[in-house]
């Protein structure tokens, strides 16, 4: 029973169906979501002891950064079940993924920034945090490039899968190697950005943020998914009715 | 209003911010349905041309 | 052709996959040493980089020894990159890469030993032409010991992850960019190690902790990378 359900994923007319069909079902909740979170995050929550007005960054920087390893996460597993099951409509959520995560680290990379500066006094700092944030947006890149080189679709499915999955390893070898030359050079400390505690009026709006802008990848993906689907697919006949309407 | 602009000075920080957030949300609502339009216009082309072949 | 190889095959797999991989060494480097002057160029890529920072930041050596363990790293870093195109470019061209895989022995194995040619003409040079760019620089002879040591680990996962790196990229034109984009970030913790390693020779203390680090990536790379290439070599083989 549960066996059907999996086979009916791999089939991409009906992914196509099915994305076509449940993208307002998180796209809708997506945009509530945001929006509640923002009229949380700017009106009802108090400012911060610390960093007053400020701190109101989190609510779209905590979120951008969150999308940025979630996604490559998504990216990973999928190319990791197309390579080793040979499923195409694997390859296309992988596909699908790569631009979503690579402009959220971007957004990621510049709130952090734009935080940085008031909080930290720079822009900028090579710390771990930020080091392997942007290392991961090379990662996001490094996969694009390398599926727009390769001209045969299934060759660049493939071949991308292989460097996803070559640098999920990479991503906590990263966060490692960089802990320990901070203990090494004795980097200045960096600030936490999760407060152990934050109250619950703070702490609801970023709950509330973090989950639309999950909720908003679905809907993004499955949009993607279905031109990706698309693009996988030959002269299928099922693609008449489908790019009829 | 004003004190909620200001962000109690911190206000060229954080709107750039929530700025570019919104504009990445949005960029990647457009850039998602432009490259769906693409694939279904390319898928179009195929059939049609395959089509004429049978 | 690889003389033996058919041969090997019916000898027992474990042995012949050994001896398949020491004759796709031998081969290697043989071909290599044919074309010597090929050799040098990475080299020569090394010690030009290493000559820039004197002449574009300061001349003098307090504080080109302050920035040499990073120079040397990346110059090194750079130099390894550039060498990676002679990896698998002259047998993706002939055929012998497609002979290596439709051959039925291990493609890994086969990687492995590619790549551990390939370290043994760019990674171990390089790691005894460190040490001359970095008297240049200022760098005490007593870190001499040290830097060698240190670059030649490190070089060798450098090697390795620059391989996968290669593998995906095959074939195509004008890849250096875009292989340069997939293998430096990944080569990155070797990059922090290294450059920390060869400060502590400079300051004179013991670089054991940074050293076995590498030697950690070295390892991590050896069990991991020659799978992940020969996937990519049988991908883009396709």
């Amino acid at each position: 029973m549960t066996w059907t359900w999996f086979h009916r994923l791999g089939s991409p007319p009906y992914v196509y169906a099915l994305a076509a069909r449940l993208t307002p079902w998180f796209a809708w909740p997506a945009a509530v979501l945001i929006l509640a979170g923002l009229w949380g995050g700017l009106m009802l929550a108090p400012p911060d002891y610390q960093q007053g007005e400020g701190f109101r960054i989190i609510y779209v920087h905590a979120p951008s950064a969150w999308m940025s390893l979630m996604v490559y996460t998504t990216m990973a597993v999928a190319a990791a079940v197309g390579l080793i099951w040979r499923i195409k409509v694997a390859h296309a959520v992988a596909a699908s993924c790569a631009p979503i995560g690579a402009s959220f680290t971007f957004a990621a990379l510049v709130t952090g920034a734009l935080w940085g500066e008031p909080m930290w006094g720079t822009y900028w700092e090579w710390d771990p945090r930020l080091t392997s944030e942007l290392i991961l947006l090379f990662l996001y890149l490094g996969y694009m490039g390398l599926r727009a080189g390769i001209e045969d679709p299934q060759r660049a499915d493939r071949a991308g899968a292989v460097l996803a999955i070559v640098g999920v390893v990479n991503v906590p070898i990263i966060h490692y190697s960089v802990t320990w030359w901070n203990s090494l050079h004795q980097a200045p400390s960096v600030m936490s950005l999760a407060k152990p505690k934050m109250p619950l009026s703070m702490l609801t709006p970023l709950l509330l943020m973090l989950l639309g802008f999950t909720l908003f990848f679905v809907a993004v993906l499955l949009v993607r998914l279905r031109g990706e689907v698309l693009s996988r697919e030959r002269t299928a006949s099922w693609m008449r009715e489908a790019v009829a309407r | 209003m004003s004190d909620f602009l200001a962000m109690g000075g911190y206000a060229a920080f954080v709107w750039p911010a929530y700025a570019v957030t919104f504009a990445v949300v949005v960029l990647n609502i457009v850039w998602a349905r432009r490259t769906l339009a693409r694939s279904l216009a390319e898928a179009r082309r195929r059939l049609s041309v395959s089509g004429e072949r049978s | 052709m690889v003389p033996g190889f058919a041969a090997t095959a019916t000898t027992g797999a474990a042995a012949s996959a050994l001896e398949a991989a020491r004759l796709a060494l031998l081969r290697d480097l043989r071909l290599a040493f044919r074309k010597r002057g090929q050799l040098v160029q990475p080299l020569a890529f090394f010690v030009l980089v290493t000559m820039l920072f004197p002449l574009a930041v300061s001349p003098e050596l307090s504080r080109l020894r302050e920035l040499a363990p990073g120079v040397l790293w990346v110059a090194a870093l750079l130099a390894s990159q550039l060498a990676l195109e002679f990896l698998f470019r002259d047998d993706a061209y002939d055929g012998t890469l497609e002979q290596y895989a439709l051959s039925g022995q291990p493609l890994t194995g086969l990687m492995f030993a590619k790549t551990t040619a390939h370290w043994l003409l760019t990674g171990l040079p390089l790691a005894l032409v460190a040490p001359l760019a970095g008297l240049s620089l200022g760098v005490p002879a007593a870190a001499i010991p040290g830097i060698i040591i240190s670059v030649a680990v490190g070089s060798v996962a450098l090697s390795l992850i620059g391989s996968i790196g290669a593998a995906l990229t095959l074939g195509m034109k004008r890849s250096g960019a875009l292989l340069a984009l997939l293998t430096l970030p990944l080569s990155l913790p070797v990059l922090i190690f290294g450059a920390r390693a060869t400060q502590l020779a400079i300051n004179g203390a013991s670089l054991l902790a940074p050293l076995e680090l590498l030697g950690a990536l070295a390892v991590l790379g050896v069990t991991l990378a020659p799978l992940a290439a020969a996937a990519a070599v049988r991908i883009s083989l396709e």
